[in-house]
């Protein structure tokens, strides 16, 4: 077989991964969150709108994870209908790329997702620091963040 | 852009004149009550909380009325009720109520009694049915449950465990009692647990009959009705039908005060002042003719309370506020910095001594949101809504009314974002060009005005992280501005001035160097005399912080030790600037995902069903995705701002001004 052939596959698989890493890291960390929500919103409903968005936090990685697979995913040509043959170098570097966010994206998500949680806890003790408590989760993203920005930067430029 | 300047007021008056004068405190609301000092033999307090409980209880029924009153004749409100706001209501209505309010109250009691008659007869409804349930397997039975025979025959009625068939018995029978032969059994019905049957036989054999049965599982039932079942659950029917029709007729009256929901919500809010008056009440010190009541009055309202408070026979003086008192934060801003108040409130407001930041961030607040969502359709939506909500609910909750109005700025800066970086729900226009038009589309129909992100996204970055100083140095320079408010030249010098130096001076050094250029691919050439410059002023700075920031240190060493550690800070500004790349990855984000929703609706390609298809996801996605990106910039912008910009200058932990007023749920009583 040869290598060569492996390429597309390769740069694929980077973009896959992307989506599932970050997408499972964001299902957890928004599921817990979500449980955490449900709790404060049996005692008091009117938190309702205040749970969700500490609840929404860590969902943003998934998208992330979405947002450099699809730039990728447009690179190769495989959004256009016209798969390009790709040598099996550059199927690695595309590999490479999406990882940042791959790898990133499932962690923070999760961390971020157990920061909401504690989150909640502010907003279900304290309402009125809501600020502060969305301000917890958001620092975890910032990591999230930074492996997007490489991971756009890599794609992009190949 | 400012902190209100408070007052602190002591006032006397007479004990004669104790209530009412604190109803005119409570209706003027301009004033927050604080701790007067302890007890002692001349000042005492009174123990209102037996009132207060009797208040308290009065708002649980009055609220429990409305409750029940929605239950049975439900209020018609509108998908914005919420935007609303309270009624509000002449003054007349407030003494309307203090007349009425007993007979309202009772009125309340009166539904609250219907509603426990209604339960207790919904319980007794319940309880037949499940009586009539239990009979339902001996309706075949067309004698009374409880008969034992005749003068000759004995009858024996009863169950058997499990579902057992007639020759089953019969065979257990025969089996246990070889001769007994006359005698009958019949199957009257089954449920999933047990077969009922019944038996007959002669009396004399009875007993032996009976033995055989119970061996195979025969018991009689343990509650017997004393009439025959089909007749006993006509009975029970015709019962639950009269419990029916009373629960109709309670229902029915309750419906009848539907329309005095309105008098209900008043008298709840009406006790609700009532019982805060009497807390506030208990508290004053009062002595054998004379109260005493202190509290903190905006200078602003000062003249009005003084005018209110000159028709009582009472003496009032302004005290000088203590240096180590905090007094409660009011923030009074323009009609565009004020929108921004609640984002400064929830990170905390200013303490003593402090300035208000509002003013300058919310500036940033609109400039940064706009970057980040960055879409002109979107910004044009969400202004346009925030917009049309704030002309039509006039009577909003003020919070949610200056959160309203940021967002709508906040969508204009969005349209001027979007504009700049032509994205039109992503890129609507081109892919509905080329799908349903069949335009062949090579550059995109309407241009972006400066540039596409995601065509140059290095380019984006280096603009965010340029936004992102300039952000900093602003935040800076407010920290300079409160230093020099304060008369600190010294602290000025040192932690500001020098810090622009070091920091300016390095960007200069950076930006004509290979590493940048080959990053940014921009090159920058400055003449040497820049260059000169450049390194000086990065020197002066750096030499400045090493010596002057541990200056409150005596020992030299350390003081050189607490200067290096403040020069290491130089690592918190890259982070701090590298933060902002936010700005590009979120406003990505929001592009992208709009043209994969627009991918997705055009992927059945032109026709009817496409055109359909086309029109569903267009319209679920983008409002997904406008909810999704909404979210995220206005937390990131928060957080650009709490983080990263107030950091710089600003720590907040003031107190908010919380005036004694009329704390209502429903309505709004005008002042006298």
């Amino acid at each position: 077989m040869n290598l060569n052939d492996l390429g597309i596959f390769l740069a694929l698989l980077g973009a896959a991964l992307a989506v599932i890493l970050s997408g499972m890291g964001s299902a957890y960390g928004v599921g817990v969150a979500g449980q955490a929500a449900a709790g404060v919103v049996t005692e008091d409903p009117s938190k309702f709108a205040k749970v969700l968005i500490l609840q929404l936090l860590p969902g943003t990685q998934g998208i992330y994870g979405l947002l450099v697979a699809f730039i990728a995913l447009s690179k190769m040509g495989l959004l256009g209908g016209g798969v390009q043959a790709m040598d099996f170098a550059t199927g690695c570097l595309y590999l490479a790329a999406c990882l940042p966010i791959a790898i990133v994206g499932l962690v923070s998500a999760r961390y971020q997702g157990r920061t909401s949680v504690a989150a909640i806890g502010i907003v279900a003790k304290k309402p009125e620091q809501f600020g502060k408590a969305m301000l917890f989760p958001a620092m975890v993203e910032t990591y999230a963040i930074l492996a997007l920005l490489v991971s756009i930067l890599a794609v992009s430029a190949l | 852009m400012a902190v209100l300047q408070m007052r602190k007021i002591n006032i006397c008056g007479l004990r004669k004149d104790r209530k009412s004068i604190i109803e005119t405190l409570q209706s003027a609301g301009v004033m927050e009550l604080t701790k007067t000092a302890d007890e002692d033999s001349v000042f005492q307090k009174m123990d209102t909380l037996s009132y207060r409980q009797v208040f308290e209880r009065n708002v649980l029924t009055m609220e429990q009325a409305l409750e029940v009153l929605h239950r049975y004749a439900p209020e018609k409100t509108s998908m914005f009720a919420a935007l609303e706001g309270k009624d509000i209501k002449a003054a007349e209505e407030f003494r309307r109520m203090e007349t009425e309010c007993e007979d309202i109250l009772k009125v309340g009691k009166q539904i609250l009694d219907f509603e426990k008659n209604i339960s207790e007869r919904k319980a007794n409804v319940i309880k037949l049915e499940s009586q009539i349930e239990s009979l339902t397997p001996w309706l075949a039975l067309d004698i009374p449950m409880n008969c034992r025979g005749t003068k000759r025959s004995s009858v024996m009625i009863g169950t058997i465990q499990g579902t057992v068939t007639l020759d089953q018995i019969y065979e257990a029978v025969a089996n246990k009692a070889k001769e007994l032969e006359a005698f009958d059994v019949e199957i009257l019905g089954a449920d999933k647990d047990q077969t009922c049957m019944v038996a007959v036989c002669l009396k004399e054999q009875a007993g032996e009959l009976e033995d055989a049965l119970r061996s195979y599982g025969f018991a009689r039932p343990s509650q017997l009705v004393e009439e025959i079942p089909s007749v006993q659950v006509e009975v029970w029917k015709k019962k639950i039908e009269e419990f029916e029709l009373e629960i109709k007729q309670l229902e029915d009256s309750i419906r009848q005060y539907e329309g005095r929901r309105e008098d209900f919500k008043q008298v709840a809010d009406y006790y609700r002042i009532r019982s805060d008056k009497y807390s506030v009440l208990g508290e004053l010190l009062q002595s054998k003719k004379t109260f005493l009541v202190t509290g903190y009055v905006p200078e602003k309202d000062t003249v009005s309370l003084e005018d209110k408070l000159n028709r009582y026979d009472l003496a009032f003086e302004y005290e000088e506020i203590a240096e180590d008192e905090e007094p409660p934060v009011l923030l009074k801003n323009n009609a565009f910095a004020e929108s921004a108040e609640g984002v400064t409130a929830s990170f905390g407001l200013p303490a003593k001594g402090e300035m208000d930041p509002t003013s300058v961030m919310s500036i940033c607040y609109v400039f940064l949101f706009g970057l980040m969502l960055s879409d002109a359709a979107y910004g044009f939506i969400v202004s346009l809504a925030c917009f049309i909500a704030l002309k039509k609910f006039k009577r909003m909750d003020s919070g949610l009314r200056k959160s309203l109005k940021l967002f709508m700025f906040s969508g204009l800066s969005t349209l001027f974002w979007g504009i700049l970086f032509g994205g039109y729900f992503g890129d609507a226009v081109d892919i509905i060009a080329k799908t349903f038009l069949g335009k062949e589309v090579t550059a995109p129909i309407i241009p972006a005005v400066w540039f596409i992100p995601l065509n140059d996204p290095m380019k984006l970055l280096i603009y965010s992280m340029l936004f992102g100083t300039i952000h900093l140095y602003l935040g800076l320079a407010m920290k300079g501005y409160m230093l020099l408010k304060d008369k600190k030249y010294v602290d000025f010098i040192c932690d500001v001035v020098l810090w622009y130096f070091l920091l300016t001076g390095l960007i200069f050094i950076l930006l004509p160097t290979e590493l940048f250029s080959s990053i940014s691919q921009m090159n920058f050439v400055f003449p040497p005399i820049v260059n000169m410059l450049a390194k000086g002023a990065a020197i002066i700075g750096a030499v400045g912080i090493l010596f002057m920031s541990g200056r409150s240190s005596k020992n030299p060493a350390l003081r050189i030790a607490l200067g290096a550690y403040d020069l290491y800070n130089i690592t918190g500004w890259v982070s701090d600037v590298l933060s902002y790349s936010r700005l590009l990855a979120l406003g990505l984000a929001t592009g992208v995902i709009a043209s994969v929703i627009n991918q997705m609706g055009s992927m059945v390609g032109n026709s009817v069903l496409g055109m359909i298809v086309f029109v569903i996801v267009f319209i679920g996605g983008h409002i997904f995705n406008l909810g999704i990106n909404v979210l995220g910039a206005y937390v990131h912008t928060c957080r650009l701002q709490y983080v990263e910009f107030f950091g710089k200058f600003y720590e907040g932990g003031g107190k908010m001004f919380e005036p004694f007023r009329r704390n209502t749920k429903y309505v709004d009583f005008k002042e006298d």
